[in-house]
């Protein structure tokens, strides 16, 4: 009576609890309450941190190779690079990249945002990261979470928890990070500046971009067709206009599901024995400190372009080249507004930010063939 | 008699004033709605409204009439 009494207690989850475990309980609670109070990126944080819970409560073997639940939503999903392609389809069908096709030089300030994730790069091997590792943390500085992944599930795969959840909390937190290196790096009369009306861009332009861009991109960068052939194909669903079925597929439902097992498994490869040593951590102000920089030579791109250009563009709008669709077209655009509220720069932000979508891909690619 | 245009694409989330109301230079007239953020517009003088050719809801693209003032 008492052994089975033991053996019970033994077999329980609570004994074999470390103070690790605890911590990333913790993590897990805080990231809830900002994705449900806060609604920071939920619809990712939410899983996400559902995910660090449940794998930090032992012996459910949810990650187990071969065996876990959660496990087979990784290897199947993540490992073998579906789920990031499948969720640029929905991207793709989601953008408009009408603003970059009517202002092409905002192609310029989508690369120059790209700055931060090479500068990140060399800072990361400075600290002693080996050349893999210091790749996924640099393109958090892309600041595009399906890249992100991308490249960390290939490279290193023991810090993709860390590398994702930074690069979708920076994400969610662009509207407090960037506005202080907007304004001190432009000055009041560059951010009145009025870019008045779009080109307007007709709808074979349209149709011809995702087909021109996937050839060009993928000639130019191989390793980037799984990113950048879905997301064109995405694209030409939607500016097609003949098959809204699909378009809505890619973008609401199929979206929805991948998102799901997306969050779930970056969440659950956050363990305390993997998550909780200081290099990993590190990744957090790494990050950072990417997305700032990539704020910065962004802005300064778009200046240095007003120094040639007789139109001159708003600078603000240097700073959407970094990913982050919308949220940092949103944010030019406040800040903008702020310095003339006549000024509406959303879409002509939605140019270099769509563009940065593309720049991250690019660079990820880069990496991958040198390092991958 | 002049044109309000709408300064952006996107959906008419509210329109604040009628026909008839007596508006300002700089009062805010309606707020868009594009790509999940609100934007108020401006009216660009001082007069009567004296039609408004959009409804909330309505999609827009930019340069759409939105209101004239007389």
């Amino acid at each position: 009576m008492l052994n089975i009494f033991k053996e019970l207690v033994y077999s329980s989850g609570v004994v074999n609890l470390t103070a690790g475990n605890i911590f990333m309980w913790l993590i897990a609670f805080v990231l809830l309450y900002l994705a449900i109070k806060k609604q920071y990126e939920p619809l990712l944080l939410l899983p996400i941190s559902f995910g660090i819970l449940v794998v930090n409560l032992p012996l459910t073997f949810l990650m187990e190779p071969e065996h876990g639940l959660i496990w087979f939503f990784y290897h199947y999903g993540i490992e073998m690079d579906i789920i990031p392609p499948l969720i640029f389809l929905g991207l793709g069908a989601m953008i408009d990249f009408g603003p970059l096709i009517a202002n092409p030089k905002t192609l310029l300030l989508g690369a120059g945002a790209q700055v931060g994730l090479y500068v990140t790069f060399f800072a990361a091997l400075l600290f002693g990261f080996d050349l893999k590792e210091a790749a996924s943390i640099g393109i958090i500085g892309g600041a595009d979470g399906p890249t992100t992944i991308y490249l960390g599930s290939k490279l290193a795969p023991h810090m993709l928890g860390a590398t994702a959840v930074s690069a979708y909390a920076y994400m969610a937190l662009v509207p407090i990070i960037q506005p202080p290196i907007m304004r001190l790096l432009t000055s009041e009369q560059e951010r009145k500046i009025d870019m008045g009306k779009m080109r307007p861009v007709s709808r074979l332009q349209k149709i011809i971009f995702p087909v021109l861009t996937a050839m060009i991109v993928m000639l130019l960068a191989p390793p980037s067709a799984p990113l950048i052939a879905m997301l064109m194909l995405g694209n030409l669903f939607r500016e097609s206009g003949v098959v809204e079925r699909l378009t809505n597929a890619s973008s609401n439902e199929l979206m929805n599901i991948v998102t799901i097992f997306q969050g779930l498994s970056v969440g659950a490869t956050m363990t305390a024995t993997v998550f909780l040593n200081p290099k990993v951590l590190f990744v957090f102000f790494l990050g950072l400190f990417a997305f700032t920089v990539s704020t910065a030579t962004g802005l300064l791109m778009a200046k240095f372009m007003n120094l040639f250009l007789k139109n001159k563009i708003n600078p603000l709008i240097g700073a959407a080249g970094v990913s982050a669709v919308p949220m940092a077209a949103r944010c030019v655009h406040k800040v903008g507004s702020e310095a003339n509220r006549r000024n509406y720069l959303l879409m002509h932000a939605m140019g270099p930010n769509v563009a940065g979508v593309i720049g991250t891909v690019a660079a990820a690619a880069i990496f991958l063939k040198n390092l991958g | 008699m002049a044109e309000l245009t709408s300064p952006i694409a996107g959906k008419v989330w509210k329109i604040m004033v009628a026909v008839g109301d007596k508006v300002e230079m700089d009062d805010e007239l309606i707020i868009l709605e594009a790509l999940k953020m609100e934007t108020p517009v401006y009216s660009e003088e001082s007069g009567t409204v004296s039609a408004i050719m959009i409804k909330e809801g309505d999609p827009i693209n930019e340069g759409d009439i939105l209101i004239s003032i007389g």
